[in-house]
């Protein structure tokens, strides 16, 4: 338990030990635990940023969706007044085509009646020239009492 | 680790020849290499012989036990300092993140100035004092007899119980506990310091008459530190040790199956049970508190007296 040159031995390797500690053992420990922090809070940084970014994100598609949502309502309100003028459109179409043809059919009917009419005529014409012929016992000349019968025949 | 201290009663038992005095000085002894009465140079061989030595002398366990422990802690830091990852860590680069950001703290919580070699001064002398100290729970016997049986008369496993090893440090502290007074206050302002408080006086002449009290006063002061740094340490670990020592004589009193010897066999296993667990607190206190005063004293010689 003496005081001896120990003394002077302990202080040198301390010294060295405290200079190696310093140079290749805190420095490098420090700097890699500081980069670690800084790379942590870089992390959580951009964790923050795209937190922000999500919630601008879902503002905007919910704003994207009620947009849509408005414009499909527009389109299904025009789709349905479109349709109801095609109805519409469609029935005074059908409307005109049928009175239409309730039209020409009225016409064909007159023609028809017309054209019975006349051969109505025409035959009661004969018949009567027939009956006439038959009455007065001899043939009635055609040709002679042609303007007669016409008349006769406008007369019916 | 009651096994191992029964194997220490064993050994004591070996040494039956000793007597008690002669075992305690010599687990107290140191392995001293130095000029020996003859001229030659060599390792003492007896107290006496170490003493007649002087100061240029070596405890060569002391060098080596030290030297070999902080190249241990320095080589196993080294290793993560080079393998170092920002990612996860995982295994020793855990324990070396903490016990950086452990040492990191403390300097913060009593270090005020900057200073980027405190902290490595810090983590140095904790886990140096720590090692150093930590031997002192490998069982007394074992390391001296392995010695004994490589030729080796002497052997003290344990650095700090040798106060050439606590006052080294304590003295590299006070360095630089003096380089910092005087690089931070200038020569005037530490000379100053040591002389200008605690009492002061607005007379001229009052005041150079307490100058002289002064001095005494802080000139104690500032000595107490480095001193009281290196026994603080010192007498704790070789109190320490001592009381391993009595313990492991008890068992040395074993002498055949008597009631007596088998009460002092069993008590000393669990004595040195008992001050072995208590040791661990110790061990790791002492190395916290020469840390902790080595960043004060620090930290004294940065700030300016007001």
């Amino acid at each position: 338990m003496n005081i001896n040159a120990t003394l002077l031995a302990q202080l040198i390797m301390f010294v060295l030990f405290v200079w190696f500690c310093m140079k290749f053992v805190w420095t490098p420990i420090v700097a890699a635990l500081d980069e670690r922090k800084k790379q942590i809070a870089d992390g959580l940084a951009d964790a923050e940023r795209a937190k922000h970014d999500l919630e601008l994100a879902s503002k905007r598609s919910a704003e994207i969706l009620r947009e849509a949502k408005e414009k499909a309502g527009e389109i299904v309100t025009n789709g349905e007044k479109r349709a109801s003028e095609i109805v519409e459109e469609a029935k005074n179409q059908a409307k005109v085509e049928g009175d239409r043809i309730v039209a020409g059919a009225k016409a064909e009917i007159d023609q028809e009646v017309f054209r019975a009419k006349e051969q109505l005529r025409t035959q009661v014409s004969a018949i009567a020239l027939a009956g006439a012929g038959k009455i007065l016992g001899r043939e009635i000349d055609a040709k002679a009492h042609n303007d007669l019968l016409d008349k006769l025949v406008a007369e019916i | 680790m009651s096994s191992e201290m029964a194997h220490e009663t064993g050994d004591v038992a070996h040494e039956a020849a000793h007597t008690s005095a002669e075992y305690i000085k010599h687990h107290l002894q140191n392995l001293t290499y130095g000029q020996l009465p003859d001229g030659s140079w060599g390792v003492a061989h007896s107290a006496e012989e170490a003493k007649e030595m002087g100061f240029w002398a070596l405890n060569l366990d002391t060098f080596i036990m030290s030297l070999l422990l902080g190249a241990v802690i320095m080589f196993l830091f080294r290793r993560v300092a080079t393998s170092i990852v920002t990612g996860a860590p995982s295994g020793l680069q855990n324990f070396c993140e903490w016990a950086i950001e452990f040492i990191d703290s403390s300097v913060r919580g009593s270090f005020s100035a900057k200073n980027n070699m405190v902290a490595p001064l810090a983590l140095t002398v904790f886990f140096w004092v720590f090692s150093m100290n930590l031997m002192d729970l490998i069982p007394i016997d074992w390391v001296p007899l392995l010695m004994a049986s490589l030729g080796v008369p002497f052997f003290k496993v344990v650095p700090s119980t040798d106060p050439n090893a606590t006052f080294g440090m304590a003295i590299g502290v006070f360095v630089l506990v003096l380089y910092y007074s005087v690089k931070m206050k200038g020569f005037g302002g530490f000379v100053g310091e040591l002389t200008m408080m605690p009492f002061q006086s607005k007379n001229k002449v009052v005041q150079l008459l307490v100058v002289p009290i002064n001095l005494v006063l802080e000139g104690v002061n500032l000595i107490a530190k480095p001193i009281s740094l290196a026994l603080r340490l010192f007498g704790n670990m070789y109190a320490g040790e001592m009381i391993f020592i009595l313990i492991a004589l008890m068992g040395g009193a074993w002498a055949g199956f008597s009631a007596g010897g088998v009460t002092l066999f069993g008590s000393q296993i669990l004595l040195s049970l008992g001050w072995a667990i208590f040791h661990i607190l110790i061990v790791t206190l002492q190395a916290f508190i020469f840390m902790t005063l080595t960043v004060v004293y620090l930290d004294m010689a940065h700030q300016e007296h007001h």
